[in-house]
């Protein structure tokens, strides 16, 4: 229900091509996208997230990742990690 | 010590006082012999036996043979003891004497040495011996050589005169001659057989080889897959998790973070470089004009384009290079309005000029009359549709030269062909048209490229009546037949035509198609005469095709006669590449008239879908310089069986004179681009009021024009000075950017192409019948940003 609204309110955002919720293994729980293309995203992401996450950690302990954003020619991904989950959003920047 | 009779004594002094031999009182160096009688010795070894001192040598005296023993004193201890017995009486002899002797001898040697230096002894020669054989001589006798025969003493004689006389020899085989030779055969001699009980052997101490290998383990490489699948949650516990606590609270806090992100990304670009966008603007539009057309090549051909002009240029859509020309007679204006059925003195071809050789057309398509206008199919570039200018449509079938077309190279002959079959296309058929197979045979020269007879022409009396001034493929997404419905097709090539012509009519062929010829039946409707050797035969509608549709204009209210020159439909954007295909869906919704036609293909057209929004609507450039747009889809009258004709819509008069030119951009659909006497017009679709850009009159009059290709804002234009105006609207709108002289007479026809994409060609046509080729350069050939 409020997951849905949410999830929802995020889809509708402009140039927003796909979102993807997954968690802490790397499984996709909720996905707009085909299956394929989602279990790619979310295995390639989920390391991404993790690499990038223990680097922020290696450099300062005190410091967590919050935001990690990936700009490419074609659209830009967004990655929002958590405890348990990530949620990934595709969108197509405005231009 | 060397004297085995002396033996060494010690005396002690009682023995030498026995013995009157005491040191120095008796027996003195001097005087060092005493004689002790042998009794006197023996007696003394009896009195005191063992301590006697003659006790060692106790044998010696008994043995000794004579009556008394010299004992010599030995002061020096010449003999290792103080006394020496003396053991045999010859070295007493001796001792008692010759030191005498030696002293007497040493005395006189002192004397004599005293005495030589004053005398010289007397010299006495030696004195022969009688020699002593002592059995030597045998050795030398056996040694010496002797004769053992005497000698033989042979004289020879010759006569002297015979000396030095000249010689001759022969040669004399010796085998020819008995006992010339003698010879001395080897025979086994019994007697010789010597068993070999020695045989020399020689030995060498070699060091021991040994031979020995070793292989290192060769690892091979060996190709290993692991086969993965991505784990996924099953749809339990997908929904599970869904409506979990944890899933919420994520989502909470996540949210708003990402929505701060997307509204970033919706407000601005962050990454846009505004610097370098502002050089690309600067270096396109503030640059120097260096725009121009580059003289590529230019073809004409003295045989068959002499007093020509050409009508129509078209460039090969896939086959680099090659671009098709017609031609026809070079009448003026008034002339071909009263154009009546003329003889032609010149046979009107369409020409084919490749890149490579600029002398020799690469192949003529023959044609029943002055072509007009003509185009390349979109589907398959083999076939070529053709208006004649009195108002058939004809059609080729260049297939069998297409290898010839792709591989024109500067060959100067042509390969001799002597067959040329011309085969229908492939396409599917939807309407009855009478149909005839008519296979023509031609014959070539090895000059020649060889001409290709058309393979299809309409008849007569349901073509045009005027000239056809333009011939479009219709695009292969839709065709339609009587019922002027529009379907969806199932293959991707084009069947259709649609064609103009001054004489009020738009009309729509359908080519007959057949995949294989031999597999179809034949129908025959006219007699024709079967050329000899034609290995198969092929449909075919000589003189007997008939339009699809018909479209009348100028039938309505105004009693005007409006003959489009030029039309122009909307989805008339071809891919001349490999469409998407078409899915073949629903069936057809048709009303269940009788059809009177057949299928004549398996594949029946009852899949197609009636496609309801394809716009139908299209523009007419007319003789008198109107615009027409108007909409050709059929209306089902209620009142009466025939469909009733279309409605029109609106019609403008902006040019003063015949539209030459009425073609839409191939950047947006609905923005047409018509050019008719002294000016042209830029209209929208959608605006109804008039043109969105109208250029005022020019000096002279434009003759031809296109839309450049790659760049949307710009277009050529021809005059009839031999000009090429180049319009870039982004520039300037009110005069053309850039101009160029081409030629000297009127410019026909334009067409640009993109060869390559570092290529873009533009062809010029003129009205001395050359055609140049131009190649655009790179200020027209890239558009801009956001052009």
């Amino acid at each position: 229900a409020e997951v849905e609204e949410t999830l929802k309110r995020i889809q509708a955002h402009k140039g927003v091509i796909a979102t993807i919720v997954i968690n802490a293994e790397g499984i996709p729980v909720r996905t707009t996208l085909d299956n394929s293309t989602t279990v790619q995203y979310a295995g390639l992401l989920h390391q991404l997230t993790m690499k990038a996450r223990s680097t922020v950690r290696d450099i300062d302990p005190q410091n967590e990742l919050t935001f990690l954003r990936i700009r490419s020619k074609k659209h830009e991904i967004m990655v929002a990690p958590d405890k348990e989950y990530l949620l990934i959003v595709i969108q197509n920047p405005g231009e | 010590i060397g004297h085995p009779e002396i033996f060494p004594l010690v005396f002690t002094t009682k023995t030498q006082e026995i013995f009157n031999c005491r040191v120095d009182e008796d027996v003195t160096e001097e005087n060092c012999f005493k004689l002790i009688k042998k009794e006197d010795i023996i007696q003394d070894l009896k009195t005191r036996a063992t301590i006697s001192d003659f006790h060692p040598i106790k044998k010696v005296v008994l043995e000794y043979p004579g009556e008394e023993l010299l004992v010599v004193f030995d002061a020096q201890f010449q003999y290792g003891q103080n006394f020496y017995l003396v053991a045999s009486e010859e070295a007493k002899e001796n001792l008692l004497k010759p030191p005498e002797t030696a002293e007497e001898k040493e005395e006189e040697k002192e004397e004599e040495n005293r005495e030589e230096t004053l005398e010289v002894h007397p010299y006495k020669p030696p004195v022969h011996k009688p020699w002593v054989s002592l059995g030597s001589e045998k050795e030398v006798e056996e040694e010496s050589v002797k004769d053992t025969v005497t000698k033989i003493k042979y004289m020879i004689s010759r006569v002297r005169r015979k000396f030095g006389a000249p010689i001759t020899l022969t040669d004399k085989n010796a085998s020819h001659v008995k006992d010339s030779y003698v010879e001395c055969m080897s025979y086994q001699d019994k007697t010789f057989s010597i068993k070999k009980l020695e045989k020399d052997v020689g030995i060498q101490m070699v060091p021991k080889v040994r031979e020995a290998s070793t292989q290192t383990k060769w690892t091979y490489p060996k190709n290993a897959a692991t086969q993965y699948f991505p784990r996924q949650l099953s749809n339990e516990e997908k929904e599970e998790s869904l409506s979990s606590e944890k899933l919420k609270e994520f989502l909470t806090s996540v949210h708003l973070r990402m929505e701060i992100a997307l509204q970033q990304n919706e407000i601005m670009n962050a990454f846009f470089d505004d610097w370098k966008a502002l050089a690309e603007d600067e270096s396109s539009s503030g640059g120097k004009p260096d725009v121009y057309l580059k003289a590529y090549q230019s073809f004409t051909d003295p045989r068959y384009l002499k007093d020509r002009t050409i009508s129509c240029v078209c460039w090969h859509p896939t086959i680099y290079g090659i671009i098709a020309v017609s031609a026809r007679e070079r009448l003026s204006y008034e002339e071909q309005v009263n154009r009546s059925d003329k003889s032609l003195l010149q046979q009107s071809v369409i020409l084919f000029w490749s890149f490579f050789d600029p002398i020799h057309p690469q192949l003529i398509l023959e044609c029943p009359e002055d072509i007009y206008c003509f185009q390349f199919s979109p589907s398959d570039p083999n076939i070529i549709a053709g208006g004649c200018i009195n108002g058939q449509v004809v059609l080729w079938d260049i297939s069998q030269h297409e290898e010839k077309l792709q591989n024109a190279k500067t060959v100067a002959d042509e390969i001799k062909i002597t067959a040329d079959m011309v085969n229908a296309s492939i396409l599917n058929i939807l309407q009855c048209i009478y149909m005839s197979p008519s296979l023509m045979q031609v014959q070539q020269s090895s000059t020649q490229p060889p001409p290709v007879r058309y393979c299809a022409v309409s008849s007569i009396q349901y073509s045009h009546k005027k000239p056809v001034t333009d011939i479009h493929w219709l695009p292969d997404n839709f065709e339609d037949n009587q019922m002027a419905a529009t379907f969806e097709k199932r293959a991707e090539i084009c069947v259709q035509l649609v064609t103009c012509s001054p004489d009020c009519t738009v009309l729509f062929w359908a080519i007959p198609a057949t995949k294989f010829p031999s597999s179809e039946k034949v129908r025959e409707k006219e007699n024709f005469y079967m050329p000899l050797d034609v290995p198969d035969t092929s449909k075919h509608l000589d003189l007997c095709w008939k339009p699809l549709i018909k479209i009348n204009l100028g039938e309505s209210d105004t009693n005007t006669e409006c003959g489009p020159v030029r039309i122009s439909l909307r989805e008339l954007h071809y891919h001349y590449k490999s469409s998407d295909k078409v899915e073949s869906l629903n069936t057809l919704k048709v009303p269940t008239k009788k059809r009177p036609y057949t299928d004549m293909s398996t594949s029946s057209s009852k899949n197609l879908e009636v496609l309801e929004n394809i716009s139908t609507d299209f523009f007419i450039g007319t003789e008198d310089g109107e615009i027409v747009y108007s909409d050709w889809k059929m209306e089902i009258g209620s009142d009466s069986a025939k469909p009733a004709s279309q409605k029109h819509t609106q019609k403008y008069t902006i040019h003063a004179e015949t539209i030459n030119t009425l073609q839409r951009s191939p950047f947006f659909k609905d923005i047409i681009l018509s050019i008719g006497g002294r000016n042209f017009a830029i209209w929208n679709e959608g605006v109804t009021n008039g043109p969105i850009l109208q250029s005022s009159c020019s000096t002279g009059r434009y003759t031809a024009g296109q839309w450049s290709l790659i760049r949307p804002g710009v277009f050529f234009i021809g005059r009839d000075n031999g000009n090429i105006d180049i319009w870039d609207l982004l520039k300037k709108t009110h005069e053309p950017s850039h101009f160029q002289n081409i030629s000297g007479s009127m410019i026909t026809f334009i067409r640009p192409w993109i060869a390559s994409p570092n290529q873009h060609f533009l062809a010029v046509s003129d009205d001395l019948g050359v055609v140049h080729v131009l190649e655009i350069c790179q200020t027209l050939s890239h558009p801009s940003r956001n052009e």
